[in-house]
């Protein structure tokens, strides 16, 4: 499959609006403006896209969902808060190709009836975003944004919203608590954002990526999309690899791609690094179940990934090789979890801080047999038992390393250090911080 | 703020009076561009907004300056410290001239951030969570940054530096000094083939 997302991200000035409208930009936009909101909404379902953000759920039907009739203003929300560990295509995006997020953002406000369109992105991705107030402003003076865009009578803004240092920004409902100036924070559902969102009004929430397929979408039509890829896993999609390949990126494939050839094949990540043998995948974002090495020759789409036991998530793909500690990587993830955890829920806030304390214990060496255990029971009382899916995603590197990788622990609890202690960490970490 | 160590939400620290806070009138108009953006009734999204200015004017953020923010915004100073104490990104102490954000979380981990920060303690003779006596470098670890592939990432005030070895730390510093931000990588911002 040829990029279409990310066609021209290696040319000099791909951002900027002059670059964008003359390789066909903000015609979609013109096209969907002369269609009904029934109309588009009823393309995006068509053409069977599904939300990039983590869930994989239809955007045609979250749009569908907003209470357009309710006499409130509507809002639609960009979740630019990409925050999920080994996760960085938005920021690739946001950075090379604005103009087809906004073009998605005015889309999308056209679908749900909304005039403004907020973009939630993270505080550190100040740099991205000064990229997009520029970019904002030069549409705006251009006509495809603000009133009466394209002489059509349709009135939209755009701004930027910057979070300032919170995981937990990204989950829906907490980002909007934070888009309103409060503690990222979410809210109990229902009622969902498509009734009670921002300020209260009908809002959707969409991911990045997501809003970038839609103009595409309008442009070709929903069966040209659904045909990319495989069967309700349809579209364009970026896959971002980090860890221990020999090219690290962004990628961009179609879903019938397999998850061995994205690590593999010269065309993206090219390999091991070192030629080393390959330990373990994460194949969707930090809160995903690992996959092994024999595991691999599955298509990397939503639903070939889940079929493996794992899920495609935010598609960032961290790969370990054979020097990696298991519970050295669990507990490096557990102090994320912990850091992140938003403090509203007991479970998660005091389950997560116990996690990390006893594999921090196992990992230094003074674990006992029962801590194994008792790391098993505090992550299942955290599972299921949470308001939001922060719970589950953190209870499950604990649980996933546990279940293929039980002879790590053991041994490390055996022989009182760290069994697998890389090269590449620090010395003075490694079974030392006593 | 920890500063990330240890961090457990339910902590909640108050921070200190500090001095006399008044935005200036640059910074206060800024802030009343900002609120526009929102409905005329919902200023309190404008809160994180408020609170970079703070920080932007003063270099961290003080008791006085959250009540200042309270009465410009409308909103009560509890409506302003919960958002301070909340946020990482927020500091309520002093910090250097440099804040080097070192991320600590798997891909750059894997990739030996945690060198990266064992070195840079070195170099700087102080550990992450403190700052130098100068006031030049303050040292901190962070979580996912989102450019795992350029790892191990290195958040140094608003900017990126990227693909950063350890065995080069000592060169990082030395050429801050030397060059302030125009020493950093931030390689997205150049284009590869
Ligand atoms: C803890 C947590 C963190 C999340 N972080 C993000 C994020 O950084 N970016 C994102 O797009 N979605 C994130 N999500 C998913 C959002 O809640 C939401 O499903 C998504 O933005 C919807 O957009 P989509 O339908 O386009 O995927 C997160 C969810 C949870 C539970
Ligand atoms: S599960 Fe964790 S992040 Fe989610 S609401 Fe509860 S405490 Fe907050
Ligand atoms: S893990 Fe360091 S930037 Fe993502």
């Amino acid at each position: 499959m040829e990029p279409l997302l990310t066609a021209h991200i290696a040319e000099p000035d791909a951002a900027t609006l002059d670059f964008y409208v003359k390789h066909g930009g903000y015609e979609a936009l013109k096209k969907a403006l002369g269609m009904t909101p029934e109309a588009v909404v009823e393309v995006v379902k068509a053409s069977g896209l599904r939300g990039r953000g983590g869930a994989g759920f239809p955007t045609g039907m979250k749009w569908q969902f907003v209470d357009r009739k309710s006499p409130k203003p509507k809002y639609l929300c960009c979740n630019a808060d990409e925050s999920e560990p080994g996760t960085f295509k938005d920021h690739v995006l946001m950075e090379r190709n604005p103009h087809l997020m906004f073009e998605g953002c005015l889309i999308g406000c056209h679908a749900i009836g909304a005039k403004v369109a907020y973009i939630y992105i993270r505080g550190e991705f100040f740099h991205v975003q000064k990229v997009l107030e520029a970019e904002i402003d030069k549409a705006r003076a251009a006509g495809f944004i603000g009133r009466n865009i394209l002489g059509t009578g349709f009135d939209c803004e755009i701004y930027v919203h910057r979070g300032a240092g919170a995981y937990e920004a990204g989950e829906e409902t907490a980002l909007i608590e934070s888009l309103e100036g409060k503690r990222a924070q979410p809210r109990l559902k229902p009622p969902f954002p498509a009734t009670h969102g921002l300020y209260g009004c009908p809002s959707a929430v969409n991911n990045v990526e997501t809003l970038c397929n839609v103009p595409l979408i309008i442009e070709h039509g929903a069966e040209w999309f659904a045909a990319i890829g495989p069967e309700k896993n349809g579209g364009p999609k970026l896959f971002c690899i980090s860890g221990h390949v020999n090219r690290p990126g962004t990628f961009e494939a179609s879903m019938d791609v397999s998850l061995r050839d994205l690590i593999y094949d010269p065309k993206y990540a090219g390999g091991m690094r070192g030629g080393r043998a390959l330990k373990a995948v994460i194949p969707g974002g930090s809160s995903v179940p690992l996959l092994l090495p024999d595991q691999l020759d599955i298509p990397a789409s939503f639903d070939g990934i889940a079929k493996a036991g794992s899920l495609l998530g935010s598609a960032g793909i961290i790969v370990m090789d054979d020097t990696t500690c298991m519970v050295w990587a669990a507990q490096n993830l557990l102090h994320f979890y912990k850091h992140e955890s938003c403090g509203k829920c007991t479970p998660c806030r005091e389950g997560c801080d116990w996690l990390f304390r006893i594999l921090s214990k196992i990992e230094n060496g003074d674990g006992q047999k029962r801590d194994i255990d008792l790391l098993l029971s505090v992550s299942n009382n955290i599972l299921g038992k949470t308001l939001c899916a922060f719970g589950d995603a953190a209870a499950t590197p604990v649980l996933s390393t546990i279940k293929l990788f039980q002879a790590e622990y053991e041994a490390h609890v055996r022989e009182g250090r760290c069994t697998v202690p890389a090269p590449w960490r620090s010395g003075a970490r490694v079974g030392a911080a006593h | 703020m920890d500063y990330g160590r240890g961090h457990h939400k339910s902590a909640r620290g108050m921070p200190e009076e500090g001095p006399a806070f008044e935005y200036t009138p640059a910074n206060r108009a800024r802030l009343e561009e900002i609120c526009a953006r929102y409905p005329v009734d919902q200023r309190k999204s404008a809160i994180l907004a408020a609170v970079y200015l703070v920080q932007h004017q003063q270099g961290y953020v003080t008791l006085n300056a959250i009540q200042h923010v309270a009465g410009v915004i409308g909103c009560t100073a509890a409506e302003v410290e919960e958002v301070v104490s909340f946020y990482t990104m927020f500091y309520t102490r002093p910090v250097g001239r440099y804040v080097l954000q070192v991320c600590r979380t798997l891909s750059c981990a894997l990739m030996g951030a945690e060198r990266v920060t064992e070195e840079l303690s070195k170099t700087l003779g102080i550990a992450p969570g403190e700052t130098d006596q100068q006031g030049e470098f303050t040292l901190l670890e962070v979580e996912c940054l989102g450019a795992c592939d350029r790892a191990p990432v290195v958040g140094v005030n608003d900017h990126w530096h990227e693909c950063q070895k350890p065995e080069d730390a000592n060169a990082l510093v030395t050429s801050l000094r030397a060059k302030g931000p125009a020493a950093l990588t931030g390689c997205y911002l150049r284009v590869e083939k």
